[in-house]
């Protein structure tokens, strides 16, 4: 038996929720004392061997060309390689892409989904695995009940650990893609440089911040950090900044190892999208605002005062370390 | 245009989440239903649609017959009719297979669901009935325009978006962008008393069997107080982070 991971690449390159998939994978399939078998699809650019250092025994290579939006054409290419390999736990990143495959893919092979996975199974016979629910407020402990499962791993949630197996196979799998009926036109990349998704670092404002025209501190700061930058709803909802920086819980729900709350009291609803950060920093005049409950680290002062101390510091910082 | 619109019963976004006492099921006591938010965008969207190009939006749930107050409020919003799969809630499995069912027996040109439910998060049921009903897929919507037999649309994608276009029928799964928060409509006196004369169909599960259960929940842990720096000391904020938090 084998636990089967698919090695998600974006152009050709791979992710950092690849390699957390990856190692995961390999943590799990040693608990069970299966295989750990990688699979990529379409053309990888990136050396394919580095899939060996995170813990895969195996790789394949499906040969096709996949259009970015082909989720039947990648689930079934995941799933013929699972029914050869007789795999009995499919792991995926609970990204983008990923969200569109996997559910399609426990279609495909009859099997059970959980998604937003945390940990490890804490029991093999069934699977049964801690996720989150409730966007962040509580987790779960689910349970399979079929043979075979579809395990997606929530975004920055299981650390990447290296575990180099100089012995690593590399297989290559033919597949013929059918002519999808969706395709991707084009792609846009946004402002912000930094997915964030995957960000370790996010600055995120509110509506303390006044005004769009103030966020040049915020960007600032982001980028002293290698940050992506996040926003409260009432921010998007007027327009100050684009839907795709909204984290709470209807927009992304992050998980960096530092948040940095500028001007956001911390609504139960925005805490729900960003409380699985390993560390919170809120800054806010009202020393009353929720968010000081939920922070690790906080200043009571005005956002316009304090973040630019704090751009300075941290520039300092830098210049010593 | 035939549109069907998926709406889950959810908790208010404010609700507090607690559990039974055996940390076995969600304590509903006290918790306010909404529709699921990303449902709402969708139901929005669906209703702009209806109003631009004509057809008919109907609104379908699976849920108990203490879910129907949800049913009537997306009546108020708009929709033509609602459809209730009478059953005990499901796993992700179970719901996309008791929809597949329903939606198969009819003909729809274009089925919205939200990118997620806020309970569960599990995000799964709409890229299951893509493919038991072999229709494409797009996730994370952000944008649908209609144009002729095909949609062109927008996707989130990690870092950027993507514009994509599909045929019809075409099942998607939206969230906010498909329509920006100030088109929510808010039901007004006529749309909730013509909402009660609307029609609610009521249909019996097919009895699918879950692949997955709750075994129990727990809350995340309580964190330690929060450390307070006084303003004008950002300079020990940044050591706390450095060597406190090892963070940078």
């Amino acid at each position: 038996m084998s636990v089967l991971v698919f090695a998600e690449s974006w152009n050709g390159s791979f992710r950092k929720g690849t390699f957390e998939a990856i190692t995961f994978a390999h943590d799990t399939a040693k608990k069970l004392n299966f295989s750990c078998i990688a699979v990529t699809l379409g053309n990888i650019n990136d050396n394919i061997n580095t899939l060996s250092n995170y813990g895969a025994d195996k790789v394949i290579s499906v040969n096709s060309d996949f259009d970015s939006c082909d989720n039947k054409g990648m689930s079934s290419a995941l799933a013929q390689v699972a029914k050869q390999e007789n795999a009995s736990v499919i792991i995926i990143s609970n990204s983008n892409t990923g969200k569109c495959i996997g559910p399609r893919l426990s279609i495909d092979l009859d099997a059970s989904y959980i998604s937003n996975v945390v940990e490890t199974p804490s029991e093999s016979s069934p699977i049964t695995i801690k996720k989150k629910a409730f966007s962040g407020k509580a987790f779960e402990i689910a349970q399979t009940t079929s043979s075979s499962c579809v395990l997606a791993l929530s975004p920055n949630a299981y650390n990447i650990t290296e575990n180099p197996n100089p012995n690593c196979q590399i297989d290559t799998f033919d597949f013929t893609t059918e002519s999808s009926n969706v395709t991707s036109e084009k792609v846009e990349k946004s402002s912000g440089k930094i997915s964030l998704a995957e960000a370790e670092v996010v600055i995120s404002a509110g509506r303390g911040l006044k005004g769009p025209e103030n966020w040049g501190m915020i960007e600032e700061l982001a980028d002293l950090l290698d940050a992506g930058t996040a926003c409260s709803k009432p921010v998007s909802d007027i327009g100050w900044r684009p839907h795709s920086e909204h984290v709470g819980q209807t927009g992304k729900a992050i998980a960096p190892n530092l948040y940095i709350a500028v001007g956001i009291s911390g609504a139960i609803q925005h805490l729900a999208g960003v409380n699985s950060s390993k560390v919170m920093v809120a800054i806010n005049t009202d020393p009353e605002a929720p968010f000081f409950k939920a922070a690790d680290y906080g200043i009571v002062g005005d956002a316009f005062e304090v973040v630019p101390r704090l751009i300075e510091e941290i520039k300092n910082f830098k210049a010593n370390n | 245009m035939n549109i069907l619109v998926c709406i889950s019963n959810v908790p208010d976004t404010t609700s507090k989440i607690e559990f039974t006492s055996d940390s076995k099921a969600f304590n509903t006591e006290g918790v306010q239903f909404i529709i699921n938010p990303y449902d709402e965008f969708g139901l929005t969207k669906a209703i702009k649609l209806r109003e631009e190009h004509g057809g008919k939006v109907t609104v379908i749930h699976l849920g108990e017959a203490s879910s129907e107050p949800t049913l009537r409020k997306a009546l108020a919003i708009g929709a033509d009719q609602a459809i209730r799969i009478d059953s005990e809630s499901k796993d992700s499995f179970g719901v996309a297979q008791e929809l597949a069912k329903v939606i198969s027996e009819q003909d729809f040109d274009l089925i919205i669901t939200g990118r997620e439910s806020i309970d569960y998060n599990n995000g799964a049921v709409p890229g299951m009935l893509a493919a038991i009903l072999d229709l494409p897929f797009v996730n994370a919507c952000t944008g649908f325009a209609l144009s002729g037999d095909s949609a062109n649309m927008e996707r989130e994608i990690e870092g950027g978006k993507e514009f994509i276009k599909a045929s019809l029928p075409l099942i998607i799964a939206g969230q906010k962008g498909l329509v920006e928060e100030s088109d929510l409509l808010i039901p007004n006196m006529r749309g909730i008393m013509t909402a009660r004369t609307k029609p609610l169909t009521v249909v019996s599960s097919n009895g699918t069997v879950d692949k997955s259960k709750s075994i129990s929940f727990e809350k995340p842990a309580s964190k330690q107080a929060c450390k307070m720096v006084e303003a004008g000391q950002e300079k020990e904020l940044v050591s706390l982070l450095h060597q406190e938090a090892k963070i940078i």
